[in-house]
């Protein structure tokens, strides 16, 4: 194993390291998430079928990729945490679900406000639309697992279990309006293809991407130093930093 | 700018409150975000600095 996958696994370094970051995340979603936003309210063209509707795109499309990839991430830490025992991936699993939930909360809700006056309605039971409500269903199933369980490693595995058994929603989402005929619009973004909007469309929605992308980071970081501290409140480091902090 | 005036922005083409409706639950649920975790940092340290204090008072 390299020596930064040894550092990884110590909560004091990750507290360390991640107080060090932080400052650059936090600066750099806000200004993103501004500019994006700016962009994508005031000067981005109105769509032509749409009108200025579409806006809510802007919203709607990085809250609904971010809650996929939290899901990845909280995935792929819990399988870490599972397989190396490592506590640092548990409590960055941990950290990730109240996240996920919130933001796959403000993709339904968007959509449902955007499907209103694009569609005739608030709700459809869409491939798309059920599988993202399923994904905050095993958000929320994931959060009150941990919750319910005293132990805090039966629970980390537990939750990284159920975690992972979920992960077959995740394609499920990506290739919904591809297998079945949905009312919901095919995606945005492609790798393999140029977006099928112009570029002053695109541009800010991608910023607005890379701006969650760094919310994401910043909210993930604040939580898990939490965890850490009261985790490893018994420590003689956290121990010497509550000292520090009363001066 | 896409629009001629900032009457017209608020409108938004008659879907002034879809669009802003939607941005403004987005803005309140990042800002819960952020700050849920920053109070929850504040108690956790007053918390463990009055544990701190207990066990020195104890030790003394």
């Amino acid at each position: 194993m390299p020596r930064w996958f040894y550092q990884l696994a110590s909560p004091r370094w990750c507290y360390q390291i991640t107080g060090r970051l932080l400052p650059g995340f936090a600066i750099a979603a806000v200004l993103l998430l501004m500019i994006g936003t700016v962009w994508g309210l005031a000067f981005a063209p109105p769509d032509y079928q749409q009108g200025n509707s579409f806006r809510i795109i802007y919203l709607h499309v990085p809250t609904a990729y971010m809650a996929q990839s939290i899901y990845l991430t909280m995935a792929i830490a819990g399988a870490i945490g599972l397989i190396w025992k490592m506590k640092v991936a548990d409590m960055v699993a941990k950290s990730c679900a109240p996240i996920g939930a919130a933001l796959a909360v403000l993709a339904l809700a968007t959509g449902a406000i955007w499907g209103k006056p694009t569609w005739g309605s608030w709700w459809v039971w869409d491939a798309r639309l059920t599988s993202m409500l399923i994904l905050l269903f095993l958000y929320l199933g994931v959060i009150a697992l941990n919750s319910a369980i005293e132990s805090e490693s039966t629970a980390a595995q537990s939750t990284a279990v159920l975690a992972l058994v979920g992960l077959v929603n995740i394609p499920i989402i990506k290739y919904s309006v591809d297998w079945w005929n949905t009312l919901h619009q095919p995606a945005t973004f492609k790798v393999t293809e140029k977006p099928a909007m112009p570029p002053e469309m695109w541009i800010p929605l991608l910023i607005m991407v890379i701006g969650f992308y760094c919310f994401f980071a910043v909210v993930l970081m604040l939580r898990l130093r939490n965890e850490i501290l009261r985790r490893e409140r018994r420590t003689s480091w956290v121990r010497e930093l509550l000292l520090q902090m009363r001066g | 700018m896409s629009f001629d005036s900032f009457s017209e922005f608020l409108a938004m083409g008659g879907h002034g409150l879809y669009v802003w409706s939607s941005y403004a639950l987005g803005l309140a649920v990042m800002l819960g975000c952020v700050l849920s975790p920053i109070l929850t940092r504040k108690r956790l340290i007053t918390e463990q600095q009055r544990r701190l204090r207990r066990e020195e008072e104890t030790s003394s």
